[in-house]
């Protein structure tokens, strides 16, 4: 008898796919999970609807996983329904959690975005100005488009979250210890908590060596060096964020000669992984090699030392831009 | 009275797709729209960013086909800086493109397109998805299926450091080598893959082109068009995924163009819809005629069948003698320098499946090649050459994939314009669901729930990735019907 089994949702917004393949890899323990939870929800595996879903009595869901940042008003309306219906609303990965790469929007607007795709691109043709609208006429009928929001929202921006699963996509190991936990009936930790993760930076994962005396005298773009595969990237002048990122990955880019670029979000108890990230950089750079230089030779001093760093936005908050004190441009 | 059949939601893009059909006053079908109602905007947050971040941001622009966008850019950013990646690195690439197409390309033969056939088109709803296909093929067949994908995800890690958004692609190559230990383990893998494969193939055959019913379904003029068809090719015209030119042939077979994939701007032209934030691609120097097929319509599709449609042959021994046979199948004769093409295009499940073997195979030449393990991985650039520009392309399993980067002389991007894989199948995919949709629905008589299955079949032959979720888990298609009288009140709903 399904009815006995908890109900389990799953349900992706704004995003890549990342996360549903993160939980297909679990390879045989999705199984499990399908053992264990009736599936009442995910548009791509059952026919459930979303007036299924309506159908349901309030948090007659055990859980929902919320994968997808909330770019159109379409996202925000299943966000609200889901959190309605859900005793455990879980924010499922970096997009969720805090807008993950296409939060970078957030620096421009919604007009950038119609503009860029269907007036200014290189193979685009449309002499007319057509840009996709709520509504169009067409000769049989109307057509409608969900409307797309000014801004990228996260999910707790329009539904209150209880656990936050980080991670673009969240490694299947550490996904399958959650959902371990909530199978087993574990206690889990205060709502409102992040899942699934550390609670310290990448750094403790990362099988590299740091010199705690060693200071930067520039930092360099990724195209301009090859670094050894022994010591500290940031060590080394290249901009990791492993010190700024919560750990729970287990340092994958590190090992393969590539720095963290942020993906796990912020370490516990930290507000901004930016701010996080510059604080952290300013005590590493090599003031010494600035002491005793003329006032007017600084500012050009100043531009070499940060010359690896043209786009500080994209660098310390590809991910978190979304979810972060600046929340963009504007 | 005019009647109007939503589907809502089709959930194959970013979790949304919809088909809108309109009825005429007699029942038959007036006009279909497929919509896709999403977009993120990486053309604009991309500009600004440094160029090198590429690989990994537009990792991010499919979580399922994460190493096409990562090769795709990693090729534009070797034009952009002026360097090309040492052997070794051009080796290690196409390495973990053959895992990711295994694993792809079986991920939608099992989970996704296959349950049509495997459990059948009539079977009940509740059958037709991976389930169904473990309870038909057996359970130990269930457990390869999973076996396979989870191996290729483990050599996608080890190459890419991470089994999805890899990041290990860089300007002038890799950005770490390959151990005597990996390799060998690598090697091992893609043996196995070849017997998976070839099993694959075998149950196809079983299964489909044993069945006579089948047969008729393949080869039925509900899911034919004659439409130009591209795909990348190596020097001998032979398919290629990772690296070639464009070619791009006519209905009939004849080459209409063969070109290096930086000129893609003077071959392709997308046009703008109003109802859809997707657009529709179609070849620039024949034009937009429309959602119509011909040598006069500019329409052209970039699947596994176009890919064998463009090609004078398959590169490795096996995948060629499917090559012959799939044609011979379809009675296609050779013509010039190859056979001509295939339009049935329900026989892309099994072009699919020939490109599964091909990537198998190719990826064993890969793994045994001792070059493979060089420490040479990468070439530092010295900057941006030429006029910052960096333009790469890779096939990915879905279509032609390019990336077009314009960047100011630091290296930080200026413009951005990315074709992605199904984005070329656009046109093609709303022809096909007309056509499906016009063959089986006429003068007001609804087929119910094998009407929903045989316009879905329509455009999941395409194994769109409209939502990259469409790959991800097995594929029973949510289908709502509405239909509608003019005010749009409800008449009808059908769902499964």
């Amino acid at each position: 008898m399904n009815g006995a089994k908890p109900k389990l949702a799953l349900y992706w917004a704004a995003a890549c796919g990342g996360c549903e393949i993160a939980v297909v890899n679990l390879q045989e323990r999705f199984l499990e999970l399908a053992a264990h939870f009736e599936l009442v929800f995910c548009p791509c595996l059952i026919d459930a609807k979303k007036k299924d879903v309506e159908a349901l009595p309030e948090r007659g869901i055990a859980l929902t996983l919320f994968n997808g940042a909330i770019r159109t008003d379409e996202n925000a309306e299943m966000a609200r329904l889901l959190r309605a219906k859900s005793e455990l609303l879980v924010a499922f990965g970096s997009c969720a959690t805090e807008g993950c790469v296409p939060g970078l929007a957030n620096l421009g607007s919604r007009g950038e975005i119609l503009r860029s795709a269907y007036r200014d691109g290189i193979t685009t043709v449309n002499p007319d100005g057509v840009l996709p609208g709520r509504e169009t006429a067409v000769p049989e009928g109307c057509l409608r488009l969900p409307g797309l929001l000014e801004r990228l929202l996260t999910l707790r921006d329009v539904a209150a979250v209880d656990y936050f699963i980080p991670g673009c996509p969240p490694e299947p190991a550490r996904v399958w210890e959650v959902l371990e936990t909530v199978i087993q009936g574990k206690p889990l930790p205060p709502p409102g908590s992040t899942i699934g993760a550390g609670g310290q930076a990448v750094c403790q994962e990362c099988p590299r060596q740091k010199d705690p005396d060693k200071k930067i005298e520039r930092f360099l773009r990724l195209w301009q060096v090859a670094p050894d595969s022994v010591r500290c990237l940031l060590d080394q002048g290249v901009v990791c964020m492993g010190i700024a990122t919560r750990n729970g990955c287990g340092a994958l880019c590190p090992r393969v000669n590539m720095p963290c670029t942020g993906c796990y979000g912020t370490p516990e108890g930290v507000l901004d992984q930016g701010a996080r990230m510059v604080a952290a950089l300013g005590s590493i750079v090599d003031v010494e090699q600035i002491r005793g230089v003329p006032e007017d030779q600084l500012p050009g001093r100043a531009d070499e030392l940060f010359a690896g760093i043209a786009d500080p936005a994209g660098t310390f908050y590809k991910y978190s831009l979304a979810a972060s004190l600046l929340k963009g441009s504007r | 009275m005019t009647q109007r059949i939503t589907i809502d939601p089709i959930t194959r893009l970013e979790g949304h797709g919809r088909i809108e059909i309109f009825l005429d006053a007699a029942g038959n079908v007036a006009n279909t729209y497929f919509q896709v109602p999403e977009l993120r905007g990486f053309e604009q947050f991309c500009v600004g960013r440094h160029a090198e971040d590429m690989p990994v941001i537009t990792n991010r622009i499919c979580g399922v086909c994460p190493e096409a966008h990562h090769l795709a850019s990693a090729k534009a950013l070797d034009a952009l800086f002026g360097v090309e990646p040492p052997p070794a690195a051009r080796k290690i690439r196409e390495l973990l493109y053959m895992a990711f197409f295994v694993t792809d390309h079986t991920t939608h033969f099992y989970a996704l397109g296959g349950p049509d056939f495997i459990v059948g088109p009539d079977a009940p709803p509740a059958e037709r998805n991976i389930l169904g296909v473990i309870r038909k093929v057996g359970l130990d067949a269930g457990k390869a299926v999973i076996a396979c994908r989870a191996r290729n995800h483990h050599v996608i890690q080890l190459l890419g450091g991470r089994g999805i958004h890899p990041v290990a692609g860089v300007p002038g190559g890799w950005s770490t080598s390959v151990t005597e230990a990996q390799r060998a383990e690598i090697a091992a893998i893609a043996r196995q893959n070849l017997d998976f494969a070839l099993f694959s193939l075998r149950l196809f055959e079983t299964i489909v082109l044993k069945n006579p019913v089948y047969r008729d379904l393949v080869t039925s003029d509900v899911y034919l068009h004659r439409t130009y068809s591209m795909g990348t090719v190596d020097a001998q015209n032979r398919v290629n995924f990772y690296d070639g030119t464009i070619r791009v042939v006519d209905p009939e077979g004849a080459e209409f163009a063969n070109y290096h994939p930086r000129d893609y701007a003077e071959h392709i032209a997308e046009r703008v819809e109003p109802w859809t934030y997707l657009k529709v691609p179609y070849l620039k120097k024949v034009g937009w005629k429309g959602y119509v097929d011909g040598a006069d319509s500019g329409v052209y599709a970039a699947t596994p069948l176009s890919r064998l449609n463009v090609s004078d042959a398959m590169p490795t021994p096996r995948a060629q003698e499917q090559f012959e046979a799939i044609h011979a199948a379809f009675g296609s004769a050779r013509r010039g320098g190859r056979f001509v093409p295939i339009h049935h295009r329900l026989a892309t499940h099994w072009a699919r499946l020939i490109e599964l073997l091909y990537a198998a195979e190719r990826m064993i030449e890969l793994a045994e090649d001792p070059e493979i393990t060089s420490p040479e991985v990468r070439r530092i650039p010295e900057g941006v050459v030429g006029g910052g520009v960096g333009i790469g392309s890779v096939e990915a399993p879905r279509g032609t994939l390019t990336h077009h980067y314009v960047s100011d002389e630091r290296g930080v991007l200026r413009q951005v314009n990315l074709i992605v894989g199904t984005t070329n199948n656009y046109a093609p995919m709303t022809m096909s669901i007309r056509r499906a949709a016009e063959r089986l629905i006429t003068a007001g008589r609804i087929v119910e729930e094998g009407l929903l299955n045989r316009i879905e079949m329509a455009f999941r032959l395409y194994d769109p990735c409209l939502s990259c979720a469409t790959h991800a888990l097995p594929g029973t298609m949510p289908l709502r019907v509405l239909i509608r009288d003019c005010g749009g009140a409800i008449v009808k709903e059908l769902r499964r």
